[in-house]
């Protein structure tokens, strides 16, 4: 009863009911709306971190990280690589690498780089790498001297393929060890930064070049599927940690590879929250509002209700029925329109790339593929439901605190 | 005061529990947007401050084509010159001159590549925020040629401490080989990691004597008054380049050309924010947009009676109108006086976020934030608030003007 009631009284004054609906939709179809951007940008920007040749989970000698040079390298390859197999999901890739600071110089330019020595055949299915090449061809098992920059180093270098690069850095023994190298192919990548700091060899002439035997400086892992909450990666970890029971190795995941990434996602689902909640705030009033008037309108009526024996808690329930189809009917709207406008956006993205130099600065993608959280969805609906019934208490109160005579005496 | 602001006041109160509901919307909504407003040009203001002070100053003058590609040649030929014309010029601040340069730097245990950048210490100290950035050891004195200032990320890479020796090796001016050996006198920490890794500080005779640089520098480094003299500055520098530029192809350029992607990160920051506060003065206008429809519709017969009395139409809108505007003003001022005091309370302060450190501090950013109050951020958002809602008060109003005095007073 109190259903059918509270649905005929809310279409009373459809106007009324029409405008406080527009608010209720329009604010959450803003939550949805941001949220899904938020959302696709934070996957993209861990994509792209991960396939910058951080990967899943990474394995690097105890002091690596704070230190990378050639001394903290990793031997016994063949032992990672067993519990590798032994312990991840079928479908999970790795690949080894050689990682070392140096500096390349041509005959005009000198600048320090990343110079990472890969297996190409394995490489190109973990990381960027593989499918980012813009010119020339990609790596070869058996090149000799052959190497690959980014578009941004190339033109800063002012060189093109087929030019000789000379690279410099320490070796094992503690002697500035150069080589030779000559360009053949250039690669693109998301920022400027990556394109001017990596340069790949194949890895057995980085190992040769560093004299570093068959050690390696890092093994990166990618797993089938990437779990933006990282428990998979976690769990991953933990399983190779016990496999590899060796304290001078290393495991970490992304999350721990990128503390930053992390922070930003944690500081990122704060301001949503506290923005969804602003929006209710803002909403809230014209509830508040609407549903006053409308039971101040109604005085008489409840005035009436009460001396025909209704309790004040039924009529407590009767306004707030009122108010949850009026939440329940905004909600279900703005989600359904905030979907249909991602649905549109989703399939292009948004191109972002006319502000190149400010996607860098903030390090998030020039392409902005929305993506909706089931999370968001459920906070968003719940925030608006929970809260809007909580506000309409108030005119409620007011309803069921009539007095039948006075009321009725109302004209 | 009119009749009719009169009656509009009283009108107001006649109600006084919605016209508080309505005016605590706009209030609240006024005070998020300065609040909000306040704290992202606070947050731009530090970060342009903070990049201007640690690396580029306000304003550059450099060689043709030296900010794209760094080349060691462009070099500015007679820095005391540009120095005489600087000290003639109104509004700049300080000025100092520095010379770049690409090395290998080298300890006993490490190698790595980094940009060596030859200061002048008493000049510089005035420019750049360096000397306060030292955490270690001490900053350089004025004779200072071979000693060096390090990031603290880089030294504890090199595996140095202050006193210890390194050995820079690069290339000169002419093409020479450029190597010295310099002692470690201080370690800064900027906080800015690409900053701490990457950049050494020597005197700057010292440097040009290396590089074979004979007098002359890369850069002219200045600051301005305030941010906001920078375009009058740059301006002043303009009008009056051609007589000291001589035959050398000069350029002079604002922060926002050297550090293009700091401005274009700020617009896209702030472009982002105004659609979301668009969003949400949208709903705010929705939750009033009732209260003055309901305002009027329930007076109907108030209004037949006024017609039947003989106030035209007009005049009743014009009314209405006026109860809207007292409304909104009154909501708005109360949000710009709650929003400042927010502001200013938080400008003491500062906003302390957990976590947010380490990401803040890449943007040069210190841990606290800091909203900053100012004619604009008080008053911009308020005024977006009040043009949406005297827009969305119009539309009720208009009903009046259908109104026929006989069916109105019918109604009850």
């Amino acid at each position: 009863m109190y259903i059918i009631l509270a649905w005929r009284n809310i279409w009373r004054n459809p106007r009324r009911t029409i405008v406080i609906l527009m608010a209720v939709i329009i604010g959450v179809w803003s939550m949805i709306f941001l949220g899904a951007l938020m959302r696709g940008m934070e996957t993209q920007m861990v994509k792209n971190s991960i396939s910058t040749l951080t990967g899943s989970i990474q394995i690097h000698n105890q002091n690596y990280r704070n230190d990378p040079v050639v001394e903290n390298s990793m031997d016994n390859i063949d032992k990672l690589d067993k519990a590798l197999s032994k312990t991840q999901d079928p479908g999970t890739l790795w690949a080894k690498r050689v990682r070392v600071n140096a500096i390349a110089s041509n005959a005009r330019h000198a600048t320090g780089v990343t110079l990472v020595g890969i297996e190409p055949e394995k490489e190109v299915k973990i990381s960027f790498i593989g499918n980012t090449m813009i010119s020339g061809r990609f790596l070869l098992p058996g090149d000799k001297n052959k190497i690959i920059v980014g578009k941004a180093f190339l033109k800063k270098f002012n060189t093109k393929i087929g030019n000789k690069l000379i690279l410099m850095s320490q070796d094992t023994q503690k002697e500035i060890a150069s080589k030779a190298f000559r360009i053949v192919g250039i690669f693109s990548a998301e920022s400027e930064a990556v394109e001017k700091q990596f340069v790949f060899v194949p890895i057995s002439q980085a190992a040769k070049m560093l004299k570093m035997g068959d050690s390696i400086s890092e093994i990166s892992i990618i797993l089938p599927r990437l779990d933006i909450t990282g428990k998979k990666e976690t769990q991953a970890a933990k399983k190779l940690i016990t496999a590899i029971g060796d304290d001078t190795f290393v495991v970490e995941t992304w999350q721990q590879l990128l503390p930053m990434i992390k922070a930003y996602l944690e500081m990122s689902e704060f301001f949503l929250y506290i923005w969804y909640f602003v929006v209710f705030v803002a909403m809230g009033f014209g509830i508040v509002n609407t549903t006053l008037m409308a039971i101040f309108e109604r005085m008489r009526e409840f005035g009436l209700m009460k001396a025909l024996g209704m309790r004040p808690f039924q009529i407590i329930k009767g306004v707030v029925t009122e108010t949850f189809f009026l939440l329940v009917l905004g909600i279900l709207t703005g989600i359904i329109l905030g979907f249909l406008s991602v649905v549109a956006i989703a399939k292009n993205g948004i191109d972002l790339s006319a502000l190149a130099a400010g996607t860098q600065m903030w390090g998030i993608p020039r392409i902005l593929y929305p993506e909706i959280w089931a999370r968001d969805v459920v906070v968003a609906g719940l925030v608006v439901l929970l809260l809007g019934i909580l506000v309409s208490l108030y005119p409620a109160f007011k309803a069921a605190g009539v007095t039948p005579t006075t009321a009725m005496r109302k004209n | 005061m009119s009749i009719e602001l009169k009656m509009a006041w009283r009108n107001i109160w006649r109600n006084p529990r919605r016209t508080l509901l309505t005016i605590a919307a706009i209030a609240f909504a006024g005070m998020i947007l300065v609040f909000m407003l306040s704290f992202q040009l606070g947050c731009y203001e530090t970060m342009i401050n903070t990049c201007v002070k640690i690396s580029t100053g306000h304003l550059q003058i450099q060689a043709q084509g030296y900010l794209k590609d760094k080349k060691m040649r462009l070099v500015i030929k007679d820095p005391d010159r540009i120095a005489q014309f600087l000290d003639t010029v109104k509004g700049i601040d300080h000025y100092t001159f520095r010379a770049n340069g690409f090395c290998l730097v080298s300890s006993d245990k490490r190698t790595y590549g980094v940009v060596v950048t030859g200061i002048d210490p008493m000049k510089e100290a005035r420019v750049s925020s360096i000397k306060s950035l030292v955490r270690k050891g001490s900053y350089l004195k004025a004779d200072d040629e071979y000693t060096a200032l390090i990031g603290e990320l880089l030294s504890n890479n090199l595996k140095v401490n202050i006193n210890d020796e390194i050995t820079i090796l690069g290339q000169g001016r002419d093409g020479s080989i450029a190597a010295a050996v310099l002692t470690i006198k201080g370690i800064f920490n900027s906080g800015i990691d690409e900053f701490d890794r990457n950049v050494i500080m020597m005197g700057l005779k010292g440097f040009q004597e290396i590089f074979s640089m004979g007098t002359s520098v890369h850069e002219a480094v200045i600051t301005a008054d305030s941010l906001g003299d920078v375009s009058r500055v740059k301006q002043n520098i303009q009008n009056n380049f051609s007589a000291i530029k001589g035959d050398e192809a000069l350029a002079g350029l604002d922060w926002m050309e050297i550090m293009p992607g700091l401005l274009q990160g700020i617009q896209m920051d702030l472009v982002s924010g105004i659609i979301m506060y668009i969003i949400l003065v949208i709903v705010v206008a929705f939750s009033i947009f009732n209260t003055f429809l309901m305002a009027i519709l329930e007076r109907t017969r108030e209004f037949g009676v006024m017609m039947a009395i003989g106030t035209s139409p007009s005049r009743i809108t014009k009314l209405v109108m006026f109860e809207s505007i007292c409304m909104t003003i009154v909501g708005i001022i109360l949000g710009i006086i709650i929003g400042s005091l927010v502001t200013i309370y938080f400008q003491k302060y500062g906003i302390f976020i957990a976590g947010t450190e380490d990401i803040l501090k890449q943007y040069g950013i210190p841990d606290r934030l800091y909203p900053k109050l100012s004619l604009i951020s008080a008053t911009a958002g308020p005024l977006v608030v009040f043009l949406i809602t005297f827009v969305s008060s119009f539309f009720p109003a208009l009903k009046i003007r259908k109104l026929k005095p006989v069916e109105a007073m019918a109604n009850v």
